[in-house]
């Protein structure tokens, strides 16, 4: 009785010795990850990347703000790895602390889109009728507006409102992160709404019923779970998709002030001296495309870990 | 019958569809005693499945509705019961096991967290508790090993073992009735055998009623003691299960019993397994008269127009039939 199921279903049958302890979807999906070389090495890079701004500060504790008129558009160096720029900034530095606002970005703008697109979704899912069609209906109406001017308006209004409430800083960040999380729920939405209109129906959400657990539970407890799979998929591309905004809104001049320098921002500022300091551009365009590639291969490789239909 | 644990009476379970009103459930009074087990017979589409839904009340309405009837559960009738009331009967006082054991656990908790999770919303009682019973559960449906399987997700598990846990999460909670919906169809053989031996043994240690839903002649015979036998949303015929065999009325019914293969001595002499001919009709628009006529051997004129009551035969032997 090495196996998972014995072959005697007698209780009698003598203790049964089972050679692999139990393997949890968690686990086991973390197998099938594993197996995804390019996902796995973009998981390595990744973690690299926001170690690198976690830490980096640390190992590379240079001001960002130090104006160093000797050293201006200094390309790469000992001094300054990454060179500086025309104010004589240390170009490493600004990337590092950018980063951080970069990345936090993209993940907060994740979150409050999977909020927003798993409560549309999953009421819509419940409900049908009514309730169903008006929310799908609001969620189409959202995606057929044109998102970049929208973008712009909404921040020219609140701006100045948001930064007299929450300083000039976390003002920015949260307009921002709504601004992005609240135009890129309705793909969430739509694909948990999908999902729960598939699991509603199926025999252990039933049994679940039958066996007296209220609609609240059945909603939380069985189907939610079950639906997560393509949800965490759709959130990690979301997290490139929403680094990708904040550096458009930042490369329009829109999003965070010059003197946080995200890496948007940094490459705004590179934009007028291409011909002349191209690694200026160079650094945060690559640290940016490190960052959103690599959660890319990472959500394929979660696709594949997660996919209902996966055979081994 | 004194006062009996379940007691339908002229059910009317109505589907509103696109091509029309569907009467699936039309009008079937049936009633369950204390520790009876009943079983419910009859072909795919013939309303077992819908009947039994109605008990718990998991038609989806819409489509769905009652049009008429009771379900009278311990004098109490269950049809007009707020969801949140309804809550409180299922599991602890009706529960049901499916057809389908390979989707009727939810595959993302191991089993014995979805059995220790009902013990605690139902039972109150606490996780180290909850869990505990729930390793009892799985060794009193003799599960090997319980104390580790109880970690063990849905997919590590066989069908017939997976029917086993489904019986343990129905049975957690002690309930006075379980529904069996076709426990054993998607199960072979052998399987089969041992999970109506564990519902027996199960029945007798609770002391409960069941309702068993099947369309296998040979499982209602090893089982029940009473057989409700039901063609195209009514019921034909009602009897005791020794009754039944040996006397059955409605040509339904001895259709039924035709058709089960024999393998003791009087099917020494070769002969083909009989069938029914035909299908069943199309509820839509069920034909007038007996619904059965156009397949029955013995139809006359009468059959055709008018539909035939059901009416005692003999002492606890009801059957709709002319003849």
């Amino acid at each position: 009785m090495a196996g998972s199921t014995p072959a005697s279903p007698s209780a009698s049958a003598g203790p049964a010795v089972r050679a692999a302890p139990a393997f949890s979807p968690a686990r086991d999906a973390w197998r099938r990850f594993r197996k995804h070389r390019l996902a796995v090495a973009s998981l390595v890079a990744l973690g690299v990347v926001v170690l690198a701004v976690i830490i980096g500060p640390v190992v590379w504790p240079v001001a960002i703000n130090d104006i160093d008129f000797s050293a201006q558009l200094k390309p790469p160096s000992f001094a300054h790895p990454f060179g500086t720029d025309d104010l004589g900034q240390d170009i490493l530095a600004r990337l590092i602390y950018g980063g951080r606002i970069s990345l936090a970005v993209g993940l907060v703008a994740m979150i409050v889109a999977m909020v927003v697109g798993v409560l549309v979704g999953a009421t819509a899912g419940m409900s049908r009728g009514r309730v169903d069609a008006a929310l799908m209906w609001l969620a189409d109406l959202f995606l057929s507006l044109p998102q970049l001017p929208l973008l712009l308006l909404i921040i020219y209004l609140f701006r100045d409102g948001l930064k007299a409430v929450l300083g000039p800083e976390g003002g920015v960040f949260v307009l921002i992160v709504l601004v992005i999380g609240g135009l890129r729920w309705m793909p969430v939405a739509r694909l948990v709404r999908a999902q729960f209109l598939s699991l509603r129906e199926k025999e252990f959400v039933e049994a679940a019923r039958a066996l007296g657990a209220s609609r609240a539970r059945l909603v939380v407890h069985h189907i939610l779970p079950n639906a997560l799979g393509p949800v965490i998929v759709a959130g990690t591309i979301d997290v490139a998709n929403a680094i990708i905004a904040e550096s458009t809104l930042s490369f329009l001049g829109l999003g965070f002030p010059p003197d946080i320098p995200t890496w948007g921002r940094v490459l705004f500022d590179a934009k007028d001296y291409l011909d002349v300091a191209a690694y200026w551009s160079l650094f945060p365009g690559s640290a940016m495309f490190i960052a959103v590639l690599s959660i890319n291969f990472i959500g394929d490789g979660l696709r594949d870990a997660l996919d209902p239909r996966r055979v081994l | 019958m004194a006062d009996p644990l379940l007691d339908i009476r002229d059910l009317k379970t109505w589907f509103r569809t696109e091509d029309g009103l569907v009467r699936a459930v039309d009008g079937v009074s049936m009633s369950i005693g204390a520790g009876e087990t009943l079983a419910v017979v009859g072909e795919s589409g013939c309303g077992k499945t819908v009947t039994a839904r109605s008990v718990l009340k998991l038609i989806d309405m819409p489509p769905g509705q009652f049009a008429g009837g009771q379900i009278l559960w311990r004098g109490r009738d269950l049809i007009p019961l707020p969801p949140a009331e309804m809550d409180k009967i299922r599991a602890r006082e009706i529960a049901m096991v499916f057809q389908e054991p390979m989707t009727s656990l939810n595959p993302v908790y191991p089993v014995g967290q979805q059995i220790a999770e009902s013990l605690r919303t139902h039972e109150g009682l606490s996780r180290k508790a909850a869990l505990d019973e729930a390793v009892a559960m799985l060794r009193l449906v003799q599960i090997s090993n319980p104390e580790r399987r109880v970690h063990d997700y849905p997919h590590q598990f066989s069908g017939g073992m997976r029917q086993r846990v489904m019986i343990a999460l129905a049975l957690a909670c002690k309930p006075k009735l379980l529904i069996a919906d076709e426990p054993t169809t998607a199960l072979d053989v052998t399987i089969q055998a041992q999970i109506l031996e564990l519902l027996v043994e199960m029945k007798e240690r609770f002391g409960m009623a069941i309702m068993l839903i099947t369309h296998a002649m040979g499982v209602v015979a090893e089982t029940a003691q009473r057989v409700v036998v039901m063609y195209a949303g009514k019921v034909v015929e009602e009897a005791t299960v020794e009754d039944l065999f040996a006397h059955p009325r409605h040509p339904y019914t001895q259709g039924l019993i035709r058709s089960i293969p024999r393998v003791d001595a009087s099917a020494t002499v070769r002969r083909r397994l009989e069938q029914i001919p035909g299908t069943v009709p199309n509820l839509l628009n069920p034909p007038e008269g007996c619904r059965f006529a156009a397949r029955c051997g013995f139809a006359v004129e009468t059959c055709r127009k008018v539909e035939p009551p059901l009416r005692e035969v003999a002492p606890g032997h009801k059957a709709a039939c002319v003849l």
